[in-house]
């Protein structure tokens, strides 16, 4: 079971979390002024990649808030904790190429 | 009583303590601290099984939880039967019933053993190239047979009598093993004054010190600085020490999961410990320190009851104080095999030693058993045994470097101890993911690289030597803890250091030759060899292929040499083939301890409502929604769900019902930005709603589709009562929190869940007014002034209440919301107050009927995540001039707004009023047309109504709405009905009966 830093609580056990999956899909603001092509991009592709991912995150059963984290899909380590709407400080680049 | 292979002396058994259990119905004497192998061993029994595929007679092979043969079911009473029990780790105690396993009729006369006849025929993939053809004998004949044979032991029928705990941990160092590597690591750690924990699977701690009664350590005996070290231990604050607790998966982030056996060793349990005890432990450092497990030899018939592994042969006389045989023959190919040949001559035993390895290549413990007065025969293989149900004597013969073989001899024995080397236990290692290495001066796989914060020491290091353990354990111990103290210590030498062997040298036709790798599922040599003849390259699929390692074996006594043959037949090198995958569990786990107390009532958490006790007390029959209890119908005497229901629909439309709705998700929207946000969320406006003033919501998400619905009121500018579903409260808060929080936390608005703050009370009916009228006051309750889709606060019997005139009957309706601690007081007053009128308690099955008779929609079941608003006929809720809210652009998809063939909500009338459809029914236009037909839609909601006398059914259909007044074909479960497409509404078509 990971172990998640929430930043408002602490360490405290996956169960306690929702990923939200991947982060940085910011909602267009004119969602009407995007094409069917733009539209289902938004909606429905995602990354899937092996090594670092920045990831949405939950905490809905503590202080029920979200923030964002870089976890590596390989090690399932987690490299950064950022709030929602900031960028990672760590670059997105795999740490378990070997 | 008689156990004539106990020794007169030595063991850690209690003598002043003899026990008695029964094997296979006969009673087995034995004493205090033996296990159950250890006493039939003591008794001259070593036949105590039959093997998984072949039915041969299996013996016990070890002393520990690497036990890959002797499997029996132990009965501890009733519903306290377990199946698949290692004789070697079950501690004997009075009042246990064992039993051999996988034979029929009896241990002694086995049916089955023919299958040890046909052996050619049950080679590698014997399953896969055999039940191939016919097809059609798929599911009557090979399904049936392969089920029959497939699975070890009988699983207990009745339910498990025991409570079992759970605990959750957290430590800075927990140390995995209590032998001398773990024992020096918790001295080390423990004086950091760290929190520490730990456990060991035994008994006692102690791991190798337990049966090495010669050995010193700092120039006293084992025995003692064991019992100082325990001592030490033990009167620590800072360190928790478990005994019989296996860490059995290791866990992301050094999340490490144990199991505890608490009270099976009792032979009264007290009633108040629980069976097993799940430790969940968190722990900031690991120490690995669980050890080596010994690899059997490989030869023809190795597995005969009466061979075991060299150490455990050491393991039976030292601790147990019992001799396996009067006869011993050791087979090894290494030192440490002469330490158990030394003792087991020390205890008066007959002992010859075969070596493969030749004499020039042996160290100076030939010489010493030699002096001992033993025969030694180096450069020896072995290519057979004799005896069937044990052993009684085993065919060597000199082998050259070359490999030829010499001359056969036949060395009459009635115990052989093997020893091919050790295989450091990496499993915890491999399932913290971290990387091996190979090592090719130990031929064993040992950590190299760690994901996670632990370290190993001791043999699971491939470090055998006993001062080397101390110190290498010690060392561990200390920098676990953040200190980088180091220690030497003294001990004896330990006679290490061994030749790897993959299959003793024969001069049989090798393809003849049923020589065992893997005991548990009989898993020779040769099919191994056969799996890489068929082109099976990766050892993963020749460990499927051939079913190598799997069960409770999981690698322990097999994995090497399956490892080193398949390398052998590949010719790679044996870390190109690599090793397989280590999963948890690392030994056999009861469900029990995974389960832990979440059983029954604890099993998922049950909701209830304040009426709940209310309705029970008046018959009620309850159906669950989600985690709540929600009444379901109230029979009265002589009822069924029919009866009771057309009753309850009825008196709702004449008279008047009341129906508990707390169940309903309430979300309360408060903030200056309240408005903006809910148009937002909603298809509908809500800048323009009065407050005081409700309106049927609908919710969408992102894609276009409904995700839930409720009337939501307005309380004043600022402030919403939203409501949802029952099962999608905590849903809709999460969806609404997503978006506030993370796409407009510019908005200012605070969402607060008060599902059950609020206690719904549902009145509906011609006479709903005249009931509350004379408990209600501040409300003027007045058609005019207080019109449907209102809200009034007010007070009710003198309680605080938001008052809604909503209706999902269609009838004239109130929901009387009053805080949850009023609620049963409040319903009991209106109770008897509407006792002239007819009042009538009704249940979730009468809400659906009324609600279908009016054509609403339940989310969930009108739609199922694929239905726009329009699809049910609800295009007119959305806002006309909004230019975005959750879910707009996708109503503008080209699949959404396709013209034809969406599928729409109509009504079904069936041709036969009495024929009520299925729910989930598929509809059909034609029911001649070819198979597979196409189909049109399902229905999805379908009652009997009293109050339409006649069936009513709800249903989408493909263009639904263009069909009205067309027949169409619905399935049943013995062919098609008919019925006619109409309006989805069957009652009060026009809607008056609301507005009364």
């Amino acid at each position: 079971m990971l172990l998640i830093a929430c930043p408002h609580c602490g360490n405290r056990p996956e169960t306690e979390f929702r990923c939200g999956g991947q982060a940085h899909i910011a909602r267009p603001e004119a969602p009407s002024a995007q094409s069917d092509e733009a539209w289902a991009e938004y909606l429905f592709v995602r990354k899937n990649p092996r090594g670092v991912h920045a990831e949405r995150w939950c905490h809905v059963h503590g202080c029920g808030r979200w923030f964002n984290a870089l976890r590596d899909t390989v090690s399932d380590r987690f490299i950064e904790i950022y709030p929602m709407g900031a960028q990672p400080i760590s670059e997105l680049q795999s740490e378990a190429r070997a | 009583m008689a156990q004539p292979f106990r020794l007169s002396r030595g063991g850690r058994i209690d003598r002043s303590r003899p026990i008695v259990f029964e094997f296979n119905g006969k009673p087995i004497h034995g004493y205090q601290g033996d296990t159950v192998a250890s006493a039939l061993i003591a008794n001259g029994i070593h036949h105590v099984g039959r093997s998984f595929k072949y039915h041969r007679p299996r013996g016990i092979l070890s002393h520990g939880p690497d036990e890959p043969s002797a499997l029996l079911s132990v009965d501890r009473g009733p519903g306290r039967v377990d199946p698949n029990n290692r004789a070697s780790v079950v501690e004997a105690r009075s009042g246990l019933r064992t039993h051999s396993q996988n034979h029929w009729p009896s241990l002694e006369y086995d049916i089955g053993a023919v299958n040890d006849l046909l052996s050619p025929v049950f080679v590698a993939g014997f399953y896969y190239k055999t039940f191939m053809w016919p097809r059609k004998f798929w599911d009557k004949v090979y399904e049936p047979f392969i089920r029959a044979a497939a699975g070890l032991g009988k699983a207990p029928t009745q339910a498990d009598p025991d409570r079992y705990a759970n605990r959750h941990a957290h430590c800075d160092v927990l140390i995995v093993g209590a032998g001398p590597a773990g024992l020096a690591a918790a001295l080390a750690a423990a004086k950091t004054g760290k929190r520490v924990i730990l456990a060991d699977e035994g008994p006692e701690p102690g791991g190798s010190l337990l049966h090495d009664p010669n050995a010193e350590i700092d120039g006293r005996p084992a025995a003692s600085w064991l019992e100082e070290t325990l001592a030490d231990l033990d009167g620590r604050e800072n360190v928790i020490l478990l005994s019989r607790t296996t860490a059995f998966g290791y866990y992301n982030h050094n999340h490490v999961a144990l199991a505890e056996r608490v009270t099976d060793h009792l032979p009264t349990a007290s009633g108040q410990a629980p069976r097993e005890r799940l430790w969940q432990v968190r722990a900031g450092e690991v120490v690995l320190a669980g050890g080596a497990h010994e690899r059997p030899l490989v030869f023809a018939d190795n597995d005969r009851p009466g061979i075991l592994l060299a150490e455990s042969v050491r393991v039976f006389l030292n601790r147990y104080g019992v001799a396996p045989g009067r006869t011993l023959v050791f087979a090894t190919s290494g030192a440490s095999a002469y330490t158990a040949a030394l003792e087991a001559k020390q205890a008066g035993l007959a002992v010859t030693i075969v070596d493969l390895r030749l004499e020039a290549d042996c160290g100076p413990e030939v010489a010493r058993l030699r002096q001992a007065g033993c025969e030694v025969l180096t450069g020896h293989t072995v290519v057979g045994s004799k005896g069937r149900k044990r052993v009684t004597g085993l065919i060597v013969a000199p082998v050259g470097s070359d490999g030829r073989c010499g001359g056969r001899r036949v060395l009459p024995c009635d115990a052989v101890g093997m020893s091919g080397g050790w295989t450091p236990a990496v499993h915890l290692f491999s399932q913290s993911r971290g990387k091996l290495r190979y090592d090719d001066r130990l031929d064993a796989f040992v950590p190299n690289i760690s994901a996670q914060s632990e370290r190993s020491a001791g043999a699971s290091k491939g470090t055998y030597d006993l001062a080397d353990c101390l110190a290498e354990g010690f060392a561990a111990g200390a920098a676990a803890a953040g200190s980088d103290e180091r220690r030497t210590f003294s001990a004896t030498p330990t006679l290490t250091g061994f030749q790897p062997v993959r299959v003793m040298p024969t001069d049989d036709d090798p393809k003849k030759v049923r020589a065992f790798i893997d005991f548990q599922n009989d898993v020779t040599a040769k099919d191994i060899k056969l799996a890489v003849r068929e082109g099976f390259q990766s050892i993963e699929h020749v460990k499927r292929y051939t079913t190598t390692g799997m069960a409770t074996d999981q690698g322990k006594t097999s994995n090497m040499n399956a490892l080193g043959i398949v390398a052998g037949q590949l010719d790679k090198p044996l870390p190109a083939v690599g090793t397989t995958t280590f999963r948890p569990p690392y030994t056999p786990v009861t469900f029990g301890a995974l389960v832990g107390p979440a059983r029954h009532a604890l099993f998922d958490p049950i909701r209830t409502t304040p009426i709940h006790g209310w309705a029970q007390s008046h018959g009620a029959t309850f159906e669950n929604v989600a985690l709540w209890r929600r009444a379901w119908y109230f029979p009265k005497p002589g009822e069924d769900l029919h009866a009771a229901v057309a009753r309850e629909c009825k008196a709702v439309r004449e008279h008047v019902g009341i129906f508990d709705a707390s169940t309903l998700g309430k979300i309360e929207v408060v903030g200056p930005d309240a408005a903006e946000f809910m148009n937002r969320m909603y298809v509908n406006p809500w800048a323009k709603l009065a407050n005081g003033r409700c309106r049927y919501g609908l919710m969408l998400k992102e894609d276009g589709y409904i995700l839930d619905d409720g009337v939501v009121a307005r309380v004043s500018d600022t402030c919403f009562h939203v409501t949802t579903t029952t099962g999608g409260a905590a849903r809709v808060l999460a969806h609404m929190e997503d978006y506030l929080q993370t796409e407009w936390p510019d908005l200012q608005v605070f969402l607060t869940s008060t599902t059950e703050q609020w206690a719904v009370i549902a009145l509906q009916g011609p006479k709903a007014r005249q009931v509350i009228e004379p408990l209600v006051e501040g409300i003027d309750l007045s058609p005019q002034a207080f019109p449907h889709m209102a809200m009034r606060t007010g007070t009710i019997c003198g309680v605080p209440t938001r008052l809604f005139r909503v209706s999902f009957t269609g009838e004239l309706g109130f929901e009387i919301n009053v805080p949850t601690d009023h609620a049963l007081a409040v319903w009991e007053a209106i109770f008897a107050a509407g006792q002239p009128h007819g009042i009538t308690p009704y249940g979730t099955e009468t809400m659906h009927v009324l609600r279908a008779e009016k054509g609403y929609i339940i989310v969930g079941q009108e739609t199922d995540g694929t239905v726009t608003p329009d699809d049910v006929g609800l295009a007119g809720m959305i806002a006309k001039t909004k230019t975005d809210f959750v879910g707009k652009r996708s109503l503008a998809r080209p699949d959404v707004i396709a013209t034809t063939g969406r599928k729409q909500l109509i009504g079904l009338i069936t041709e036969d009023p009495k024929t009520v459809l299925d729910e989930g029914a598929q509809i059909v236009a034609d029911p001649n047309q070819p198979i597979p037909m196409r189909m049109l839609g399902h229905v999805t909601s379908s009652y009997w109504s009293p109050n339409c006398n006649r069936s009513i059914a709800l249903a989408l259909v493909a263009d639904g709405r263009s069909l009205m007044g067309r027949t169409l074909h619905i399935t049943t479960p013995d062919g098609f009905t008919r019925a006619t497409v109409s309006e989805p509404v069957f009652f009060d078509t026009t809607g008056e009966r609301v507005n009364a």
